[in-house]
Parts: structure tokens; C-alpha cells; sequence
């Protein structure tokens, strides 16, 4: 009992308790914001990502594609674990707008082209969240009232449309009139430069029937259109069409790993059946991916950065464990001769010990309480707190013009928040203990001893 | 068997290593007491009076020779029959009183008390053991003063404090270094008309103190010279 009273009292009467709790504080309100806001950042990118691309991709880099994939598309759709196929073609293209409206919009660039059918590729990907002007109907997503003759297209946002202060877009009532030229350089099966259309690329105008908001790169470099028209563009069409990847999702419950394995067995399989046919030898550089290795350039840099914070924060709680030990040495110093009286009235060794332990618990639980509610209202009034040095000072943590951030992430995980809890206070134990082995170790004598010198 | 000696040493000695020199305070010392006994040990500063009373009271060991309690040798005793033996067979009295700043006076009181006992055992025992602090405090004249912080109360007030917490557990000896080595002659005299009380009471009394007029106090007087006690009075 004596030793709950005694180590309260400690913690209630020494300065030195007060700066221990608010470096335990400062070092789990750090870590706790830091990490929800880095943290959502990467789940959000991550998140996006694997929408942008659906669970499993069967691909190629090459542009020339790969043949018999219509084939592949039936056997994985009697899959049970999968839910849905849609193909993709994905080349490179000169992209030249022209808008006829007050704006005068002219841009000539290279953009990534990817051709798409829209309805199974929605059932992949997020494809109609995407969309910024509703248009009912999934297969309608390229029809636009701008030219009838013309087929429609779909451009990344970020290509067409700037962002204000706030990071949102600001987007016309109705989608722009523009009319879109996209020149591509299509391929033989043998990865000649087909002759086709214009001597040796191949143009085709487009009107713009929507604009696509992924929030990542995608809204900066893509173009969208209907799977045939690039097919065409891409020399993929003709008697054995071709396509570059097939976009995969699985069914609800079905693990990551254990569904890109079943492709993976089906495609060595379908591989194997295909040995000697004319264009067998494009599936050879096909390859099966879950999203994250297809999209490793982009995820890296999240799992990279996520790794840096992970080594920050571990040494932070080296730091802690250091702050502790050494406040605990010098509590023990000071302790000295309280020491010496406890043992006087019969206090153990293990209890002494024990009892500073349990000094250091307190400190680390009510430094840690006061650091997680500290932190837990900090994030729930983070943007409020941004907006408001905006306003006062045009502060902003990330430029939203430049980065493609809403809000600052703030959804509370009570499993990190409880993790750095308990890693708070396993530093205070970890960092107490020598001082407090060194406590109940010291002999009676010895400190009352120095106490009377 | 003790022969009815609560504390007897049989040629205890016991030497301290200052720099390249091994200093020998005690060199062989005899002493044996009895219960119900007060006796005073006096001797130059430096003799190794407080050392002696220190093994007496288990709070250090002897390089050689043996303390007996109870015919029992200590230095045979279990670490947790030596934490009892402090708790609950011998109670300390210090020169500088040693009192923990932050518990106010009737906590300090019994904290030996409270020591002894488990969480359960304090819950059940905590209203007998404070209802005894506070007739100690009343006894020793602090009964104004239990809520108060050591640092708030007299050289004199904080010493009869640091009795009260010796006497708490019913102690069979009274270990008292220089009681009143820190106080006024007046403040001083206070101090040892509560040892008379307590003694006349029954309770065992080893008192070291350099000051021959206060050893005068004691039934028994013994000098610590050169290592070796001599009997003077008793």
C-alpha cells in the first residue's frame, strides 16, 4: 500500500515529475499526430491507388500487348473467386486540345492514353466515383452533346483545371466544349511501327465528355478512352486483338496473395495451352501482379516514407527511454536518503525497486494520457486549426495548389493510439529500471551515510 | 539460547576502506544487552558509535564476530527475516530525524506500520494502525500537528515524530543516534524525558551520543574507544 501512496507522492511533489510527464507528453502527442496524419496521407494514397487499378493485373509492359486475352477473360470469370475482369490498353500519346469556348484552352502534350470499357472497368476500379459530371448510365460515360460525330473522352482533372487555395478543383456547371486530337504511335504484333493513318502515327479526334478525379498522378497524365478507339490507335485491332493488361478484382473475402496465386496458376496454364499458337510469344512477357507490385513506382515512395517515420519514431522512443533513465538517475540520487529510511522500516529490496517502477508507470500513464487527449483534440480540430492560419497568416502545411490533399487526414486509430500508449509507458519502465534495480540495491547504511554529510 | 540478552555481539569487528587505507573501527566488541535495559554508548566523534548501532540494527554488517537477537545470530537470517526484523523487532531514531518530506506527520508515523502489510492486510489493519500513530503523536504532544509536512514542524517536533514512527510497530529495541544531537538543550531534555517515559514503560533503549551529561539519562553507560567498549557505569 505504501508503495501506491508513496510513489503518488512522488509524482505530486517533485518538479522533476512534472517535466518527466511533459516530455512523455510532448513525445506521445508527437508521435500520435504525426502518425494519423502520415499515416492517413499513405492509406489514402495507397487506397486510391489500388482503386485506380483494381486487386490483380495481368500485364505487359511492352506496348504491343498481348493476344488471346478475350480468351484468358472468359476462364477468369468462371472463377468464383473472382468478381470482375475489365482489359485495358495503355500507350502513349500527343495530345492536343482546342476549345472553342471563351477560355481559348490550346495545350499540345504527351499523355498516357488508356483505353477502357466503362462499365466492367468500373466494376475493377472506382471508375464512377471518378467522374465529375454525372451521367446517369455507366456505358454513356463517353457520350457528349459537343459533336455527335465525334467519340467522347475522359481527361484527368489536374490536366485540365487548376486547384484553388482550399485543394478543390473549380469545375464549370457543364463539361467544357473541347475537342481533343490524339496521335499515337501504333504497333505490330512484332513491334513494328504499324503505317497506318498519318504515314506512321495514327490521330483520331475526340470530344471531351467528362473529367476524371482519382487523386493521384492519373489526374495529370491520363487520357480515357473507349477500349475499341485505342485499340485502334494502338495497331491492337484486327484479326487477333490485342490488349495490354487485364484489370482484375476479387471476390469479397478472397486474400490478396491467395487470389493473385490463382491467376497466376490459371495463366501458366493458359500460357501452356497456347504454346505454338501464331502470337504465343507475346504472353511470355506478360506478367501476374497484385496492385501493389504493379504500382511499386508510386507505392515505394508511400512505403518508403512510411518506413523513415517507423525509424523516426523508433528512435524518438530511444530518445524517451533515455530521458527517463536519466530523470530516474537522478531521482534515485536525490532519493537517496529516502531510500536508506524505507529500508530502515523494513522495506525490500524488490519492493524499493518496485516502487520506482511504479513511479515511472505513473508518469508514463498520465504522461501518455495527457499527450493522447492533447493530441486526439489536436487532430479532431487539426483543419480547423490550418484554416484558421491560413486566414490569419497564409500558412498552409501542404500547398494545395501543388499537392493533392483535402483535408488533413485525422480518423483516429485507437490501435495506434493504444500501441503508442503502451510503447510510452514501456519506455518509462524500460528507462526506470536500472535506476530503480540501482535503488534496491543501495545500502541502508550508505545512504543515510551521505545524507549526514 | 539468548541467556536473556535481547542483543548481544561477541567480537564483532568491522573496518572501512578509505582510499589505499583500511580504517578498523571496531575491533572486537562485546556487548551484550538486556531486555527492559537503557543503555547509552558514548564515545569521541569518529569511535564508530553510529556504525555499532547500525549493526546492531542490521542496517550494515560486520566484517567478523556475531549480533544476536533473541540468541538468534543475524547474520543468519533470511533477507525477508531481516526486513521483518527492522520492521517489526527494532525501531530507529536518527540525529537529522529522517522523516519523508512527502508524507505528512501521522503518514510518516505509520509508514512502518503500513510497510508490514499487503494491500488486503492494510485495508483490514489501517483504522487500528493510525488510531496507534495518533495516540503516540498524542503522547509525544503533536496531536495539533498530524497533518502537518515534516518541513513545517521544530528540530524538537520532527524528533519526537521520528519517535513516534519508531515506536510504532511495538519495537523490542529503541536504536536512538544522537537524538539529540541536532537540538537545543531545552528541545534536547523533552527528547529525553520521552525515552525515560518509554523505558520505565519497558522498552528496550540503545543510545549512542558523544555528550556524557545526556548518557548520565541511561541505566547503563558504556564507552567505545579504540574500537573496544568498556563499561563506565552500571
Amino acid at each position: 500500500m505504501y508503495k501506491f501512496v508513496l510513489a503518488f507522492r512522488f509524482l505530486l511533489k517533485r518538479r522533476i515529475s512534472y517535466f518527466s510527464v511533459f516530455a512523455v507528453a510532448l513525445c506521445v502527442f508527437v508521435v500520435f499526430v504525426v502518425m494519423t496524419v502520415l499515416s492517413g496521407l499513405t492509406a489514402d494514397f495507397k487506397e486510391k491507388t489500388h482503386s485506380w487499378s483494381g486487386d490483380c493485373i495481368v500485364s505487359t509492359k511492352s506496348l504491343v500487348g498481348f493476344s488471346y486475352y478475350e480468351e484468358f477473360m472468359q476462364i477468369l470469370q468462371e472463377q468464383k473467386e473472382i468478381k470482375a475482369v475489365s482489359p485495358v490498353i495503355r500507350g502513349y500519346a500527343i495530345v492536343k486540345t482546342t476549345s472553342d469556348n471563351d477560355t481559348g484552352v490550346y495545350v499540345d502534350r504527351t499523355l498516357e492514353v488508356m483505353g477502357i470499357e466503362p462499365v466492367s472497368y468500373s466494376k475493377v476500379t472506382g471508375f464512377s466515383e471518378w467522374l465529375r459530371y454525372k451521367t446517369g448510365e455507366l456505358q454513356n460515360s463517353f457520350k457528349q452533346f459537343y459533336d455527335v460525330n465525334l467519340p467522347g473522352c475522359i481527361m484527368g482533372i489536374g490536366f485540365l483545371f487548376a486547384r484553388d487555395t482550399n485543394g478543390n478543383y473549380i469545375l464549370p456547371d457543364r463539361v467544357p466544349q473541347m475537342k481533343v486530337d490524339v496521335s499515337c504511335f501504333p504497333l505490330t504484333a512484332k513491334g513494328a511501327l504499324a503505317r497506318a493513318g498519318t504515314d506512321v502515327v495514327s490521330s483520331k479526334i475526340f470530344a471531351l465528355s467528362n473529367v476524371a478525379h482519382t487523386g493521384i498522378s492519373s489526374d495529370w497524365k491520363n487520357i480515357y478512352i473507349p477500349f475499341e478507339q485505342a485499340q485502334l490507335l494502338c495497331g491492337m485491332a484486327g484479326e487477333l486483338k490485342r490488349a495490354n493488361a487485364l484489370y482484375v478484382k476479387f471476390s469479397d473475402g478472397v486474400a490478396l496473395n491467395d487470389g493473385c496465386s490463382k491467376v497466376q496458376s490459371l495463366w501458366k496454364e493458359f500460357v501452356e495451352d497456347k504454346k505454338g499458337l501464331s502470337q504465343s510469344e507475346l504472353l511470355k512477357n506478360v506478367k501476374v501482379q497484385n496492385w501493389k507490385v504493379y504500382n511499386r513506382d508510386m507505392v515505394a515512395v508511400a512505403d518508403t516514407q512510411q518506413g523513415l517515420m517507423i525509424i523516426v519514431f523508433a528512435m524518438m522512443a530511444v530518445i524517451t527511454v533515455f530521458i527517463v533513465f536519466v530523470v530516474f538517475y537522478m531521482i534515485v540520487s536525490h532519493k537517496s536518503k529516502d531510500i536508506g529510511i524505507l529500508k530502515s522500516v523494513g522495506i525490500s529490496n524488490g519492493n524499493i525497486m518496485f516502487l520506482f517502477l511504479l513511479f515511472a508507470f505513473l508518469i508514463g500513464a498520465l504522461g501518455s494520457t495527457i499527450g493522447a487527449v492533447g493530441g486526439w483534440q489536436f487532430l479532431v480540430h487539426i483543419n480547423q486549426i490550418e484554416d484558421w492560419l491560413f486566414e490569419q497568416f497564409k500558412f498552409q502545411l501542404w500547398d494545395r495548389e501543388l499537392y493533392a490533399i483535402g483535408d488533413i487526414p485525422n480518423s483516429i486509430d485507437l490501435h495506434v493510439l493504444i500501441t503508442i500508449i503502451l510503447s510510452a509507458v514501456s519506455a518509462c519502465l524500460l528507462g526506470a529500471f536500472l535506476p530503480s534495480r540501482q535503488a534496491g540495491r543501495l545500502q541502508p547504511v550508505d545512504t543515510l551515510r551521505v545524507s549526514k554529510l | 539460547m539468548s541467556n536473556g540478552y535481547i542483543l548481544k555481539t561477541e567480537g564483532v569487528r568491522k573496518s572501512y576502506r578509505m582510499g589505499t587505507a583500511e580504517v578498523s573501527v571496531l575491533r572486537g566488541v562485546e556487548l551484550a544487552v538486556s531486555k527492559g535495559e537503557f543503555l547509552a554508548v558514548v564515545g569521541a566523534s569518529g569511535s564508530g558509535k553510529s556504525t555499532l548501532l547500525h549493526i546492531l540494527g542490521a542496517l550494515d554488517k560486520p566484517n567478523s564476530g556475531t549480533v544476536s537477537f533473541n540468541g538468534r545470530r543475524i547474520s543468519r537470517f533470511s533477507s525477508r527475516e531481516l526486513n521483518r526484523f527492522r520492521n517489526r523487532d527494532v525501531g530507529f531514531v536518527f540525529q537529522f530525524y529522517h522523516l519523508l518530506d512527502e508524507l505528512n506527520v501521522i503518514e510518516n508515523v505509520y509508514l512502518p506500520a503500513m510497510a508490514g502489510l499487503s494491500v488486503l492486510g492494510w485495508l483490514t489493519e489501517s483504522g487500528r494502525a493510525k488510531k496507534r500513530a495518533r495516540n503516540l503523536l498524542g503522547r509525544l504532544g503533536l496531536t495539533e500537528r498530524l497533518r502537518h509536512k515534516p518541513y513545517q514542524l521544530s528540530g524538537g517536533e520532527r524528533q519526537r515524530v521520528a519517535i513516534a514512527r519508531a515506536l510504532m510497530n511495538e519495537p523490542q529495541v529503541l536504536l536512538a543516534d544522537e537524538p539529540t544531537g541536532n537540538l537545543d538543550q531545552s528541545t534536547g531534555n523533552d527528547i529525553l524525558r520521552v525515552f525515560d517515559e518509554i523505558n520505565k514503560a519497558g522498552q528496550t533503549i540503545i543510545m549512542v551520543t558523544h555528550d556524557q551529561k545526556i548518557a548520565e539519562r541511561a541505566n547503563r553507560i558504556v564507552r567505545l574507544a579504540n574500537g573496544k567498549i568498556t563499561n563506565v557505569k552500571g
